[in-house]
This record gives structure tokens, C-alpha cells and sequence, in this order.
């Protein structure tokens, strides 16, 4: 800690961040929690399909103010406000699936005016539009991608912890298909994820959403030792799940109190070894019995060896690539060719970490650029080839997260990035935990190829 | 009924390192908790019980009376799960899981745990005797008079604590100065003692490299491999060192004979369908043990040859050569101990072992001896090499213990 950052940390440092703007940041609603205020449904013509997946979450919605002439009213200097809600909502989600025609956007913007202002904190706006490729025509298909530019910006005029998603609706979905996305991001387990949009489809094999998803089926969790790695598996272990902490030797002390902790397991295991999927597969045999199979594979570990590229060398390079990207592919491959006790079950989840590293570049960090976006183009990959199993992937990209790794950074430059999303904030390492989470969870079968940015919406490469 | 084999499933153990080191502010009880969470991580164990988890220590404080329960209640596993404290010097360990094999194959477990720690870091400090005795006179004092007679009786010397020394209280020889006499009686050279002790670095450092420990140890307090391990060390080096034990002629050096350690080492052990039930691996059958002891006080023998009195007691009970075995685990207390014990058993017609197969991951000399926890480091990593080796492969451990003992077993794959 340097002395700026002790300054900072005093009551009169603290005042002095707030007259400069610096804000404590608002505290996030985490966790398996709904909104306090009611969910309220906006729906634009030729929607429906989100009412009957709030129906299947057994949530009853309420009635939306919408932002028109006729409800407005006018404050003592005599301008025209927006209709207030009588009760804060903690949620509108806006089912504008049958959105067509630029003059239709208006009705989104009917329906959010009152909300900006009006959300309880930790609020939600879920926005559901049908897939570009879903629909015909050029000003359909521009309207599709015209409303993730509201989404954007809705995101980062929110307040008070409050964020803004997209999903895009694929051919086929149904409400029990987008029932495990409404459900992740109504709760507290989206907290840091804003601004975003990805696309749920059909399920190949369709399960109900439930709390305890993985009660009973395993989970493999390498780099599981600490920070974002043990967050994911306790994570998983809170909703059921029998999990294989993986990290390597030299970690093992860590990694055993983080096993029994969720009374878990743990394998030693470099995982850059040629026979590490033989090996993930043998443990899941002789620790949890051979007819066992892996539900979902979290391919967390990953290393960073930052140098400018003018000093970067071969060894340093490699290394990189390895453990972050060769690493996972190997494994991957030898779980998805070898019906093997303990191996890979038939509906599995392969999901993986790629960075905003990766999306947007970031300077020193080359190999790990390259790895994490090599871990997208994987995710995208396996999606095709994997088309006809119901097998999925997917990946989440995490921007700053408070861990070991980050707090290393130099205050300053810390709190920048700490601070340039929507949210203010780091996140913590459960906000990515809870996302793949979600990704891996039986009713989450539509979600297939996607990479989901848990950011709080940064600015770094969105 | 099917008679019941007791099976190795499994180990633990702690990286081993020179007393007063690493170690040096952990007890006992934190070696032995740590070994045993992760043994209970490897197999997935937390919150379960185990029938029984029977360890122990040699140098043990009054306060560890229960050491081995105070691990269990301390480690992830179910409060359920008994344990017991046993002790037999050096042979701690091997006993302890004769004892857990032999409740097993009697129907009276279907799993437990031995092993055993040893810390020489946390050695008992104890008072001395006039101390203690006035101390005692002052607790029965009832007057001031009485009172003040009692502390008077003690001496500014009788103050200094008084550490513990390993010595035999019979002949009250050093450990090593008695292995001294052994060595010079059966002649074994300063080049044979030297030559097993650089081996023993160099197949323990060997089995490093391959990550044959990656499923047998867990780091601790930051110490992910054995601190005593030497792979860089050569003949020439150890030839170098100078002699610290015996008097004319002497030829043993620190580099020939274990140094003081701290560390801790389990077993998981298991009724054979019970494991294979569950899926375990089945690594090696505990066949039969036992145990003997010399008349070293007399002088006649010595002291830390038991295991050649023991062994072909135990060959003729189960019909065995010495040369029926795949692999021997002769626990290396001294370079000389292992030699001269072979020299015995060649001596009583028994013919010569192959000395490829002795030792081949490297002992104590390389990986450092925690008096009680050599038994579980050797049981677990002779089973893995069992098992790699294959169904029917065979071995056999030897290990020597203070006050003349020996405890020896077979294992099979």
C-alpha cells in the first residue's frame, strides 16, 4: 500500500474522493436474490414469450407506466415529468420480440423513461428482442441490433447498481429455454454483468430451472486453489454440485482446504500435462465412483506473464498459450473422444475464461491477448462442430475483478480501472462464478457458443 | 465368508524438512492435521467418518495425550470418527497400519487411517528434577514457613529446561554412536555408506521430476518438495563431509545419516470390496507383518538390526524367498543400518538381494526421517509402485526402531 492509497482509505480522504466525484460505489445485490420491488413486464406488439417465461419463474408481473402525454405531469417550475411508480420496481423486463420497424422502438422508449429514474437499487432492465438472423428484411434486422444501442446506453445511465441486459431470441426458443437466463439475470447473480447481449436458441434436451442445478452431478474446476477458481467452486458446491478442484502440485495445500471446505475433492494435476484429461477422468472414477460422469468442465486456470511485446521471448510466450489455451484444447479433446469411467457426460458443459484482455487488447499482454481471445474463438469453434451434440460452450470474459492478481496493480492505475464501468466497482470473483454457473446449468441448454462479459460494463473494448 | 484383505487406497504426506526449519512454528498436531485434510481432500472425504485414524509421534508433548483425536477433530472429517494414539519409536508408523490392516481384515473396520508425525522442532522441553520435586513440595506446603523451605531448595540450575536427548536409556549411547558400533562391526566401508546415501538423492530426486509425489504429497507452509532433498550433491561432495559419529576409524557423516526432521505421513487403507465398491484404487494388499527385537543392551546385538531377526521369521510364515520380491523398502536411519542389515540376511544363508530393487524412489537419507512418519511415507509410495508395477508384483518394507526394535511387512499388488 502506498501512501495515496493510506490517504484514500482515511475519513478525510474519503471526503475529499467524494467533492472530486469518487463515490463509494453502490453495494451490489448478489446471490440467489430477487428484486425486493416488482417485476413489471413491458409488451410491445407480437411479444408474449416473455410472460410465459416470468409464468414458468413463477412470477406474476406488474403493470408498466408508459411514458406518454396523457400520464405525465408537471413539477412546480411547470415542466412535464414522466408517470412515477407508486412502489419502486426491481425489474422491467421489455418483450420486444415482435419489434420490427424503427417507429416501434418508440414503445421501448415509452416503457424505460420512467424506470431510469424510478428502479430500486440493484434494479434490472432485461430486454428481449428476436435474433437479426431471425427476421426478414433491412430495417428488421437493423431494429434488432438498433435496440442492443439502447441496451448500451441504458447501461450506463443507471444508477445505484442497477444494469441493463440484452437477450436475443433465436428460431425455435421457447419460454422454458430463456427460463434459466430470465431467472440469472432477475437475481443477484448477475450483479456485474451490464451492457451486454447474447443469444439463447433451443435446448437440445430441455430441464426445468431449479436453485440446486448440479444436486448430485460433478463439477471440474481447474486453477481452483484461489480467488476467481475458488469462488467458482464454492459457487457450484452452494447449488449442489460434487465438485473436482484441480490445481496444480504446488498449490495443493490451498487447494486441499478449498476441497474439504465444500466438501469437495482435490487432483494435483498440472494441466499442461499430455495426459491430463486421462487423469481429470481417472480421479472423477476413483474419488466419486465409476459410473460417474463430468456435467461441466470450467477450464479456469490461467497464468499472465506480462512483458511489452519488445521484450517478450519465446519462453514466456509459450507458456502462456499453454496453460491458458493449449491446455484446455487438450483436455477438452480427450474428454470429448474417450468414453472413458469419469468422463465426459453426453449433455456436458465445456465453458472457459477469456478476458477483456481479449476483446479489446491490452498493452504488455500479448500472450495473454492471444490466449483469451483464442479461448472466444474456441468457444465459437466448438459450437459448430459440436452442432448435433447437446453438449455446449461458452465463456465468460471478465474485466476487473478483485483478486490477488489485480490488487497487485499500482493504486492508481488500480483504481482507474477499477472504476471506468457502469457499476463503479470491481467485481468480485463470485460475479464470474455465478455466470458460468449459469452457463453450466442443466436449463441453460439453449445458451451454446456465447461469451458473456462480467464487466459491470467497462469501457475497455465495449 | 470370503476372508477380508486389507488394501492400500491411498497417502499423504507432508513435504519432510530438517527440524528447525520451515517447520519450526508448527506443532505435532499441525503436521498431522495438515497431512490428514489432505488426505481427506484427495479422496473427497470431508465431513465423513472414517471407522478409525490410528497415528502417533515419538517425541510427543504431555499436552498431545491425544494427539491423533485432536488432529481428527481439528482435520475436515465427520467428529464421528475415533482415533488412536500408538507408539513404537521409528516403527510408529508401519505399526500403526499393521494395527488399522489387521481391524480391517477382522471385520472390526472397513476404513482407516495411519500414519504418524514427528516434529523435532516441537520437542517436549521438560523441567528438571530437582525442579519438579520442589515444585511438588511447594503444591503440598500448607504454612509460609513450609512454603518458603520448598522454593529454597531450588538452584538457579535446576532452572534450565532440560531438551530431549535420543539417546537409548540402557546404554545411554546416542543413536549413533551405537549405528557406530554396528558399522565398524560389520564392516561397512565410508564408500558403500556414501554411494546409498548419494543414490537415495538421486532416485528421490528422480521420482520428483517424474511427479511421482503429485498424488502422494501436499504442500504445507509453502513447502511444496522434501527441504533435505539434495539432487545436486555428488560422491565426491559426500566424501568430503566429515565423520561425526564412532571414535577410531570412523566413517559416519551427516551426509550417511538422517538428519533431524519435521513432517507427518498418512495411509488410506480399506477392505478390498469395500474400496473396489466405491471405486478406489486398489493399489497393494497388506499381506502379514511382524515385529522383533534384539538383545542389544548385552551388547551381543544391535541395536537397530531387529528387522534382520523379524524378516525371515516373516519369509518362513509366508512361504517367501528373499528374492520374491519385486521391490524392498529398507528405511534407510543410517546408510550403514540398511547395509549391514543386508549383510545380516545374507549371512543367514538367505542369498543376496538385487540392489536395483532396493530403495528405487530414494528413503530417508534423500527425503528426511519425522521418526514416526517414515512408516506412512514408505507404505504409500511402496503400494503406488506396486501398483504401477502390476497385479501379483511384491514387496517389502523394513524398518529399524529405538530400543531395538524392527518392524517389517509385505505388501502386494
Amino acid at each position: 500500500m502506498n501512501a495515496l492509497e493510506m490517504i484514500y482509505g482515511t475519513p478525510a480522504g474519503k471526503f475529499v474522493a467524494k467533492k472530486m466525484g469518487l463515490n463509494e460505489p453502490p453495494k451490489l445485490r448478489r446471490g440467489r436474490t430477487m428484486p425486493t420491488g416488482p417485476v413489471v413486464l413491458g409488451e410491445l406488439d407480437g411479444g408474449g414469450i416473455a410472460r410465459e417465461t416470468l409464468s414458468l419463474l413463477g412470477i406474476t408481473p406488474g403493470q408498466p407506466l408508459l411514458d406518454v402525454a396523457d400520464n405525465r405531469t408537471k413539477d412546480e417550475k411547470g415542466r412535464a415529468q414522466p408517470p412515477r411508480y407508486q412502489q419502486k420496481p426491481g425489474a422491467i423486463v421489455i418483450d420486444a420480440t415482435g419489434v420490427r420497424e424503427i417507429t416501434q422502438l418508440e414503445g421501448i422508449r415509452q416503457l424505460l423513461r420512467p424506470i431510469m429514474r424510478g428502479l430500486e437499487p440493484s434494479g434490472r432492465v432485461i430486454l428481449l428482442a428476436t435474433d437479426a438472423s431471425e427476421v426478414e428484411g433491412l430495417e428488421a434486422k437493423a431494429v434488432a441490433q438498433g435496440i442492443d444501442g439502447i441496451n448500451r446506453t441504458v447501461g450506463k445511465e443507471l444508477r445505484a447498481g442497477s444494469t441493463s441486459n440484452l437477450v436475443f431470441v433465436k428460431g425455435g426458443a421457447t419460454a422454458q429455454d430463456l427460463a434459466s437466463t430470465m431467472s440469472f439475470l432477475l437475481e443477484g447473480r448477475s450483479a456485474f454483468v451490464s451492457g451486454q447481449a447474447w443469444r439463447v436458441g433451443p435446448a437440445k434436451v430441455q430441464h426445468e430451472v431449479s436453485p440446486r442445478p448440479f444436486e448430485g452431478k460433478v463439477v471440474v474446476v481447474t486453477g481452483a486453489a484461489r480467488g476467481i477458481g475458488a469462488a467458482i467452486a464454492r459457487t457450484f458446491a452452494r447449488d449442489g454440485a460434487e465438485v473436482v478442484a484441480v490445481d496444480i502440485p504446488q498449490a495443493g495445500d490451498a487447494l486441499a482446504k478449498v476441497a474439504n471446505e465444500i466438501k469437495g475433492s482435490a487432483l494435483q494435476l498440472d494441466i499442461t500435462a499430455e495426459d491430463a484429461g486421462e487423469k481429470i477422468a481417472k480421479h472423477v472414477a476413483r474419488v466419486l465412483g465409476a459410473e460417474k460422469k463430468i456435467w461441466a468442465i470450467v477450464h479456469n486456470a490461467g497464468i499472465t506473464r506480462d512483458r511489452m511485446l519488445a521484450n517478450l521471448d519465446e519462453k514466456l510466450w509459450g507458456s502462456v498459450l499453454d496453460v491458458n489455451l493449449a491446455a484446455e484444447m487438450r483436455i477438452n479433446d480427450y474428454l470429448l473422444n474417450n468414453d472413458v469411467p469419469g468422463g465426459l457426460a453426453d449433455e456436458a458443459r465445456i465453458v472457459g475464461i477469456a478476458s477483456t484482455s481479449g476483446v479489446a487488447g491490452n498493452k504488455g499482454q500479448t500472450n495473454y491477448a492471444a490466449s483469451k481471445a483464442g479461448v472466444m474463438g474456441l468457444v465459437w469453434a466448438m459450437r459448430d462442430e459440436l452442432a448435433d451434440q447437446p453438449i455446449t460452450t461458452n465463456a465468460v470474459a471478465p474485466g476487473f475483478i478483485e483478486t490477488e492478481m489485480t490488487g497487485a496493480i499500482p493504486f492508481l492505475q488500480r483504481e482507474i480501472f477499477r472504476r471506468t464501468n457502469s457499476l463503479s466497482q470491481g467485481g468480485n470473483p463470485v460475479d464470474v462464478a455465478e455466470t458460468l454457473a449459469y452457463l453450466c446449468d442443466p436449463a441453460s441448454g439453449g445458451v451454446d457458443g456465447q461469451v458473456i462479459r462480467v464487466c459491470g460494463q467497462n469501457l475497455v473494448g465495449a | 465368508m470370503n476372508p477380508r484383505n486389507a488394501v492400500v487406497v491411498g497417502g499423504n504426506r507432508t513435504p519432510f524438512v530438517k527440524a528447525g526449519g520451515k517447520y519450526a512454528m508448527a506443532s505435532a498436531q499441525d503436521l498431522l492435521t495438515a497431512a490428514l485434510d489432505g488426505l481427506i481432500a484427495r479422496f473427497g472425504l470431508a465431513g465423513q467418518q472414517v471407522d478409525e485414524v490410528v497415528a502417533g509421534a515419538v517425541l510427543k508433548h504431555t499436552r498431545d495425550f491425544n494427539l491423533t483425536r485432536e488432529a481428527v477433530l481439528g482435520s475436515s472429517l465427520s467428529n464421528h470418527t475415533p482415533a488412536c494414539d500408538l507408539q513404537q519409536a521409528c516403527g510408529t508408523g508401519l505399526e500403526a497400519v499393521v494395527y488399522v490392516a489387521n481391524k480391517i481384515k477382522l471385520g472390526q473396520a472397513d476404513v482407516g487411517i495411519a500414519g504418524g508425525v514427528d516434529s523435532a522442532s516441537d520437542a517436549p522441553i521438560v523441567v528438571t528434577e530437582p525442579l519438579r520435586k520442589a515444585l511438588l513440595a511447594l503444591s503440598r506446603a500448607r504454612s509460609l514457613p513450609q512454603k518458603l523451605s520448598a522454593l529454597g531448595k531450588i538452584r538457579p540450575a535446576d532452572l534450565m529446561p532440560v531438551p530431549p536427548a535420543v539417546v537409548e536409556p540402557r546404554t545411554g549411547l546416542s543413536m549413533g554412536e551405537s549405528q557406530a558400533m554396528t558399522t565398524k562391526k560389520w564392516a561397512v566401508t565410508r564408500e558403500e555408506q556414501d554411494q546409498l546415501a548419494y543414490e537415495s538423492h538421486q532416485k528421490l530426486a528422480k521420482a520428483w521430476d517424474e511427479g511421482f509425489f503429485d498424488d502422494l504429497v501436499t504442500p504445507y507452509l509453502k513447502v511444496a518438495k522434501d527441504g533435505i532433498l539434495r539432487p545436486e550433491t555428488t560422491m565426491e561432495a559426500l566424501g568430503k563431509l566429515r565423520t561425526v559419529f564412532g571414535k577410531d576409524d570412523p566413517t559416519m557423516t551427516a551426509g550417511n545419516s538422517t538428519a533431524l526432521s519435521d513432517g507427518a505421513a498418512l495411509v488410506l487403507l480399506a477392505e478390498e470390496e469395500h474400496a473396489r465398491a466405491k471405486g478406489w484404487p486398489v493399489l497393494a494388499k497388506v499381506i502379514d507383518a511382524q515385529v522383533a527385537a534384539s538383545d542389544y543392551v548385552t551388547g551381543s546385538e544391535d541395536l537397530l538390526m531387529a528387522p534382520a531377526r523379524a524378516i525371515p521369521e516373516l519369509l518362513k510364515r509366508n512361504n517367501l524367498s528373499l528374492q520374491d520380491f519385486d521391490y524392498y523398502e529398507f528405511h534407510e536411519a543410517f546408510a550403514s543400518t540398511v547395509l549391514a542389515t543386508l549383510k545380516s540376511l545374507e549371512g543367514q544363508g538367505l542369498s543376496a538381494v538385487d540392489r536395483d530393487k532396493v530403495n528405487v524412489k530414494g528413503s530417508s537419507l534423500a527425503a528426511g526421517h519425522p521418526f514416526a512418519a517414515t512408516g506412512g511415507r514408505i507404505v504409500a509410495s511402496l503400494a503406488k509402485m506396486l501398483a504401477d508395477k502390476g497385479p501379483g508384483s511384491r514387496g517389502l518394507i523394513s524398518i529399524c526402531a529405538a530400543g531395538g526394535q524392527g518392524v517389517v511387512a509385505i505388501l502386494e499388488a
